[in-house]
This record gives C-alpha cells, structure tokens and sequence, in this order.
C-alpha cells in the first residue's frame, strides 16, 4: 500500500475556504523557513487513500474478536448517532453553565447511574481511559492518606496477575510496588497478602473477577486484610462486564475504582481510544476528586470542584463524546438489562470454554466468568506450536485472535472473552475454527507455525523495527 | 428493549445445558453470597432505541450552540472538513482494538505512521508517538520524560494556559516533585527571572506558544538559556500557528507538545481530543505511548508494526515510562485526515485567516472602546481591559443576547478573545459594535 506522501502530487488540494474578507494583517513573528510536507491530494484521492487503510483494518462488525480483557462487545449505532448532535459536538467547554443545561445534566445522571452500578457514592468522568482512571484513584489513596498525615504508607500491593497498567499507574502515583504471587487457582494467595501488609501498605490493586476470568471467592477476605493493616482497596474494573447488575465492588470492600466506558459500556474503541476510565470512590473520598463536579444552585446546575480536589487529569470535563455514547448505552439497557448483559457475557464464555476444553487445556478448570484462559504449554511441549502459532492460524479464518500470552502467570496462554454480543451461531463458527486448527496442528505442525497464510502481511519482523526505529516517512534529500 | 444480546431465551437454554446448567442464576454460584446484589439496581427501566433518542435529543436541545464563537483559551472552533467526518465514521476505523495483530492492522498502523509523520513535519521534530490523551497530559508526560534523580524540578512560564499548569502540577504531585512558575512581564515569560531560577535541580521548563494570553513568545532565547544550564525545553504548540510561525525544532526545543482539537475535532465539550508529542532521536525511547514503526514482512513487504514496546505498561510494568494505554488513535486519525485533505496551503490559509481575523477584531474592538492589554506579536488571541469587571460582564452578556460567545472572561475587567477562520468581517463589525454601545 502506498503512503499519503507518495501519493502527493505538487499543487493538488481541495477548495474548502472562502478567501479572507479582512485586510492581511501584518506576520510580524518569526516564521517557519519551510512549509510542513503534508500531502498534497485532491479529495477524492484523500477518500480512496483512506478507503484502502479502512479494508485493511479490522472492527467488530467485520467478524468475531474475542479479545480478552478486551470487551470487544457491538458498538450500537444509535450512539454514534447522538454523540454527533450539533448540541454536543459544537458546543464549548467554557460556555457559560447556563447554556450547557444538558450537558452538565447528563453527566450528572450519569455519574449517580454509574455510582449505582458500581456501589460507589461519588464518580468523576474526567480520566480519558482505563489507565487514566487508575492513576487518578491512587492519587486519591496517596491525598487520603497524606490528609490524616499518613506519610509513611508507600506501598501499592499488586497480584502478579494484574494488568500492567496497575503497576505503572501505582508507579506514576509515587507508590512502591509489591507484587504477590496468586495461589494455585489463580486467586489472591491469602497467606502472602497478609504477610504483604503492614503499616507501610497505601492499597491494593485488584480485578475481580480477575485476569484469568475467575470471581476470587475469598474477596470479602482479602479487602478486609487491607483494611484491616489500613490500607484502601483499588478495584480496576476492566472486567466489569461480568458481574454489573450481580455484584457491586462497593459492597466488596473496595474504596475506589475506574470504570472502562469503552469496554463494559459499548463505546468503541477507535483503535486505541478515545476511551473513557470514569473513577468512582466512596464518600470519605470524594473530597478530593479532581475536575469538574456539577453541583445545584437555584439558577440550575453549575460548575464546582472538590474541596481538596487533587486538581486536574486532563484539560475540562472529560471525553464528553464518548460519555454520551455510555449514556445513551445505560438508557438503552436499563435496569433489567444490566445483569441481562452481564450473564448473557459469562454463558458464552461458559459455553465456548465447555466445548473446547477437551482439546484445548483450560488453565483453571473451573466455571469462568466472562472470558477464560487457555494454556497451550503442552502443545508448545510436544509439537513445538505456541499460543502464537495458534493465534496466528486464527487470522487465515477471519477470527480476530483472543488476547496472547497475558497473564504472564499462565504459560502460553490465550485468552478469550467472547462478550454477550456475539449470537450461537458465531460462536458454534469460532468452535468449529479452534477445533479444526487443533486438528490441523497435530497433523502438520509447520503448516500452523507458517500461519497466517491468507493475509497481505504475514509476521512483521518486529526485531528489525525496534533495532532501527524508522517512525516517520523518509522523504528523501 | 435493547440489550443487544441476540441470543434468544431457547439457545441460552441450550447453551446453559453445554455447561451443565439450567439457569443463568447458576453461573453465579462462585459469588459469596454476602456481595450478591439482590435488588434491582435504582436506575430506570429499560428504553427503546426511539425513546432514548428522544431523551438524548432532549439533553442536546438544553445545550445552546452558539452562532458566533469568539472563545478559545484551549478549545477553538474551526472548519471542519465533510471528508473528515466521513472517513473517521467508518466503521472498521471507529470499533477496531488496539493494533496489537498487525497482519490485520495494517491500515490503522500506517495512518499512525503518517500521523507521527505529519507531527513531525508540524513541529519540525525528528520523531513522535501516536498521541495521548490531550494537549494538558501531553505536556505533563513530558514533564515526566526529562525528569530524573537529580534534576526533579519542573518550571512552567506562568504564561502558559492555568488548565495544562494545573495538569501538570496533578501528574508531579504523583511524584512527589516541584513545579516552580516563572513569572511573566508584560504578557510574555520574564527571561530575566528565569535565568535565575535555572539551578541545578530544574529538569525543564514548559514554554507555550503562542502563549495563553495570545502572545508569541521568545522560544530561541528560552532554549539559550535552558540549555546552558542543561535543562530541556518543552514547547505546547497550537498546531494552526504551526503552519507559519517558527517551529520547536528550529527553535531548538527538546520536546513539542500540543493540543490537537484545532485540527478537525469538535469542540464536544471539551473532549475527546488529541496531545501529540514529538521530539529528538535522543529521548524518543522515554516517550510514553505507542509509537509505529515501518519494518518488513517474512516476504520483505514493507508494513507497520507498535515498536519500542519495551517502553510500555504491559512489558515493564512499574518500570514503563508511562500508564498509558488506550490513548486517542481514532483522534490523530482525524487529525491526519484534516491535515490530508488541507494540504500544506489549505493550512497555512487556515493560519493566515486566524491571524487576519484576529488583529482585526482586536483593532475594532479597540475602536470600540477596549484597551488592548498588551502592545506585541499575537497569532490569534488577545486580551483586552474594560474599565471594570462589571463592564466587562455586561459586554460578555450583552453579545450573548445576539448569539455570540464572547471572549473569556479572565477577572479585572479583562477578556481573552480569540478569531479564527470561521468568523466573518460582518459578525466581527457586529461584535465591535455591540461592545461600542454597551461601552457608551
């Protein structure tokens, strides 16, 4: 496929402005001495350029994506619909509060919707993704702790199985990290959490159900050990969609979290974002959220900010677009189809996981949540096929491959999570695939480790990239 | 009722039988008890699509859009392209994941590819990423980039926009480490004052440019003096006066940033949008965030890959230069769109026509009784004073009466006003008038 750039024809553009109907003023600054080499096109070779990238991307609604810890679940189409009214793309986020009624209005009631599913008291829509989120909600551990002055709690406790984002964040928030093994079933290991807390514990960070898709049964446990040496429980809530509707993280135990808009609410993810990582905490907590807090006053609703605010994590109130698209979801959905959603998610994961796991290992044979993980050590063992080889020879049947070698504590692993979106039929489909490349894969191993074989590109030299890092297009001399 | 599972009660039966199970209830056996949720959650029912869109609609209707946009200060209204909209609205680019699987990635992979390159050729720098979340994370990101043992402090000019200081004072409270302003004189950065304050601890200074209240700043003398005392110069760019005011590179910044809305995101309330960030061969391996790189395939196609991973979140854990993860893509795919279809002369007629609207609104509301507040190049915002804070309320509310959003209020009778190229001379004519008689 061709570059924009060497697509770019001198003195190709589009007629888009009017000619400027005020006098020049003067350029009394120092200007650039070269003209930035953007491409020169006419329109239509802009939409054919951008055209051919688009057949080379995949989405969700080009075939099953089961990417774990992903939630690739349907993006619905009314949302993208209502996130472009005029009324809310056009507006600025420094107009007067009186003539955004509507948009401080929806995220308010957005905000106590949220609050209710997650069992929090107060929630601030500013963080822009997961990660955001994370970092916003340790601050909030580190201004707590610093307010009853606490100086001497720095140390985040993170379960090796955690998303990498967890220890990054507890990193960025200032924290000392101690990573705790997970017990034979994948699940926090009592005994080492206990040993793990002291007077020096700030919090843990935890996903329930966790990364290897199990609800950890010993959670009421495990946050009252936190508590208990007076830490604060973080619960990351990228796998929300499993339990919304079932079981609340506020009646678990846990002080603070971040919600994936993105992920559990139906937002698409844009090919890395825009997401949105809203954090929820529990009252004593709420003083010091940061950003925008729409508050009451006679003349309607008006701007605020927290008494202790911990400032800002970003500019203005958050990815608002991407917060109305979450609105509309919640709307749509409602009461009764929260938990609806959320079963519907663990039964397809139940049922692929069931009539796969004759030939596939299961790393925990057990009833899973909403995603489950398989372990192909053995495979790697015997025929020298990886989880890689197999992912791979996933993409010669239209099947987006599920999410490779994470956890780190499961070898060989890939993870799937089909969502609650994905019909039978689909899903009877992506089992037929698996079980025909198992099948294939005893029978001609190398076959399986030269997959993919139908795409364009097949096993990019990623060495090569990293080892001479080209980031940018070489436009010659 | 829309929950979007397809699957009808019978198949869910079928499928609760392949597990062993008669009743979805039963999943949730492995769930205490205790931490059960055995009430209907207190939020409403469910609607259908034609009743949410009503509501919805409803809330965007409370929403006044007004006609005449003379704001800015971070957020600015410009055209956007019909191209723009269509092509970001396909949906392969708009619900694809992360492109983790390159072979069928390619197309978002190389829009990033020309992404970091259009922000390289903006900015004049050697390298970008792939973008994070805003302008305001994209400098405090940097602020964390040139920050080590030793040199800890970060100084902001107190000229840059309060929203990115107040960003970045957030993201060095995570690390325990200062933020020092430098003050300003006369509506730019005090040079004087900064030289002083460059001691052995400071990491870098943060330089905005055009800076918040509009002026254009001195960024070769600040990178003089920060470099002779071996700090970095971060420059937060507005990527339009990109096109024609001297870039970061030829001045001599280590890293550019910037707030990238201007280029085809709508104002939507203040997000999402776009930081980008580029810098030199020497700190791109403390970038945060993805960055795309060109390699080739088992075949020797040339393709696209997310390279320099070891600096990530999911490789280095608590060591990763950054949290980051999901960032912006389908938004530096916007920008990259924008910038396609403007080409480097619709761009630089963009500029010109901010710059042009700019100085005349400020010579006709001058006329009008105004004070410009400083006497200096500007690109397209400038301050001016009311006689007081109450003259200052009045013009603001009297231009809204006509459906003008006025500049913003900055307390003391002075207003930040912005133009760009979406104004007319007629509604520019207007305002001035307006703010004549509310002055009489």
């Amino acid at each position: 496929m061709k570059l924009i750039f060497e697509r770019s024809v001198p003195g190709r553009h589009s007629d888009l402005l009017p000619v400027c109907d005020v006098p020049a003023a003067p350029a009394d600054y120092a200007p650039r001495t070269r003209a930035p080499r953007l491409p020169e096109l006419a329109e239509v070779q802009v939409d054919r350029h951008f055209t051919e990238l688009a057949g080379e991307t995949r989405g969700v609604n080009g075939g099953f994506y089961p990417l774990g810890s992903c939630t690739m679940k349907y993006n619905p189409a009314v949302n993208e619909r209502l996130a472009a009214l005029p009324g809310f793309t056009d507006i600025h986020p420094l107009q007067p509060a009186d003539t955004v009624q509507g948009a401080l209005e929806l995220m308010k009631t957005e905000e106590k919707y949220l609050c209710e599913i997650t069992g929090m008291d107060a929630m601030t829509l500013q963080p822009a993704a997961g990660a955001h989120g994370e970092f916003t909600g340790l601050l909030l551990i580190k201004a707590y702790h610093r307010s009853r002055g606490d100086q001497a709690r720095t140390k985040i406790i993170v379960p090796d199985s955690a998303h990498g984002t967890n220890p990054a964040s507890a990193a960025m928030a200032g924290f000392e990290v101690v990573n705790i093994a997970s017990d034979a079933n994948g699940y926090v290991d009592l005994d080492a959490l206990r040993a793990a807390v002291g007077p020096d514990t700030a919090g843990l960070m935890l996903t329930n159900p966790n990364t290897v898709g199990l609800f950890d049964p010993h959670i009421e446990e495990i946050t009252r050990i936190v508590h208990e040496a007076g830490g604060l429980n973080y619960y990351d809530g990228a796998n929300l969609n499993a339990v919304m509707g079932i079981a609340r993280p506020g009646d678990m135990g846990f002080d603070v979290m971040h919600l994936n808009l993105h992920k559990t609410f139906s937002t698409p993810h844009g090919g890395g974002g825009p997401g949105s990582g809203p954090c929820g905490c529990k009252a004593f907590l709420a003083d010091f959220l940061p950003g925008l807090r729409v508050g009451d006053s006679p003349e309607g609703l008006v701007r605020q900010t927290a008494l202790q605010t911990i400032g800002n994590m970003r500019s203005f109130a958050g990815n608002f677009l991407v917060i109305v698209k979450a609105y509309a979801y919640l709307l749509s959905i409602g009461r009764e189809g929260v938990p609806v959603t959320a079963a519907n998610a663990v039964l397809n994961a139940n049922y692929m996981m069931n009539r796969l796991k004759d030939l596939y290992p299961m790393a925990y044979d057990t009833v899973c949540m909403h995603e489950f993980v398989m372990t192909l050590e053995q495979m790697k063992h015997q025929i020298d096929v990886s989880a890689m080889d197999i992912a791979k020879a996933l993409l010669d049947h239209g099947i987006h491959p599920p999410t490779m070698y994470f956890p780190l504590i499961v070898h060989e692993a890939l993870m799937v999570e089909p969502t609650e979106t994905e019909s039978k039929e689909t899903l009877d489909e992506a089992i037929e695939v698996f079980r025909r490349i198992h099948e294939e894969a005893l029978r001609d191993p190398e076959a399986i480790r030269m997959s993919p074989r139908t795409t364009r590109i097949q096993r990019p030299d990623e060495v090569k990239a990293a080892r001479k890092p080209a980031v940018t297009y070489d436009f010659g001399a | 009722m829309g929950t979007y599972v397809p699957n009808t009660p019978e198949e869910q039966r079928e499928m609760l039988a392949v597990c062993g199970m008669t009743d979805l209830e039963q999943l949730y056996d492995c769930i205490p008890e205790d931490v059960r949720l055995r009430k209907p959650l207190a939020i409403p029912a469910a609607a259908s699509e034609y009743e949410v869109t009503r509501q919805v609609a409803a809330l965007a209707g409370k929403n006044h859009v007004f006609s005449t946009c003379l704001r800015g200060a971070g957020a600015y209204r410009h055209y956007i392209p019909a191209i723009v909209t269509e092509v970001t609205g396909k949906e392969e680019f708009r619900t694809a994941y992360t492109p983790y699987q390159a072979e069928i990635s390619q197309g978002v992979l190389q829009s990033i590819f020309e992404y970091q390159t259009d922000i390289a050729e903006l900015t004049g720098m050697a390298v970008s990423n792939a973008g994070v979340y805003d302008g305001a994370t994209a400098a405090a990101e940097a602020c964390e980039m040139c920050c080590d043992r030793k040199r800890t402090a970060v100084l902001v000019s107190s000229t840059v926009d309060p929203k990115v200081l107040s960003v970045i004072r957030t993201y060095r409270f995570g690390r325990d480490a200062e933020v020092r302003l430098v003050p300003d004189v006369d509506g730019v950065t005090d040079l004087e004052a900064l030289k002083e304050m460059l001691t052995d601890d400071v990491a870098c200074l943060v330089l905005q440019q055009p800076n918040f209240y509009g002026c254009l700043e001195d960024a070769d003398a600040a990178a003089a003096l920060v470099h002779e005392a071996k700090a970095k110069l971060i420059m937060s760019c507005n990527p339009v006066a990109l096109a024609v005011i001297k870039t970061p590179g030829e001045c001599g910044a280590d890293i550019a940033v910037g707030e990238g809305q201007p280029l085809g995101l709508p104002l939507g309330f203040g997000g999402p949008y776009l930081g980008f960030m580029a810098t030199d061969e020497k700190l791109m391996r403390k970038l945060p965030g993805r960055i795309v790189g060109q390699t080739e395939d088992r075949n020797g196609e040339r393709c696209y890959v997310l390279t320099l991973q070891a600096r990530e979140q999911h490789i280095r854990r608590e060591k990763a230069s950054s949290n980051i993860c999901s960032n912006e893509a389908l938004c530096a795919l916007t920008a990259s769109v924008y910038l396609a279809a403007m080409g480097p002369q619709g761009l630089a007629q963009v500029a010109n026509a901010c710059r042009d609207k700019a100085h005349y609104l400020k010579d006709r509301l001058t006329e009008a009784g105004l004070k410009p507040v400083f006497d200096r190049p500007f690109f397209h915002e400038f301050v001016t004073a009311a006689p007081d804070e109450d003259a200052a309320e009045k013009i603001l509310a009297r231009l809204a009466e006509e459906d003008i959003l006025g500049g913003l209020a900055l307390g003391n009778g002075r207003i930040l006003w912005c133009a760009t190229e979406v104004v007319s001379k007629a509604e520019l004519d207007k305002t001035a008038a307006l703010v004549k008689e509310v002055l009489a």
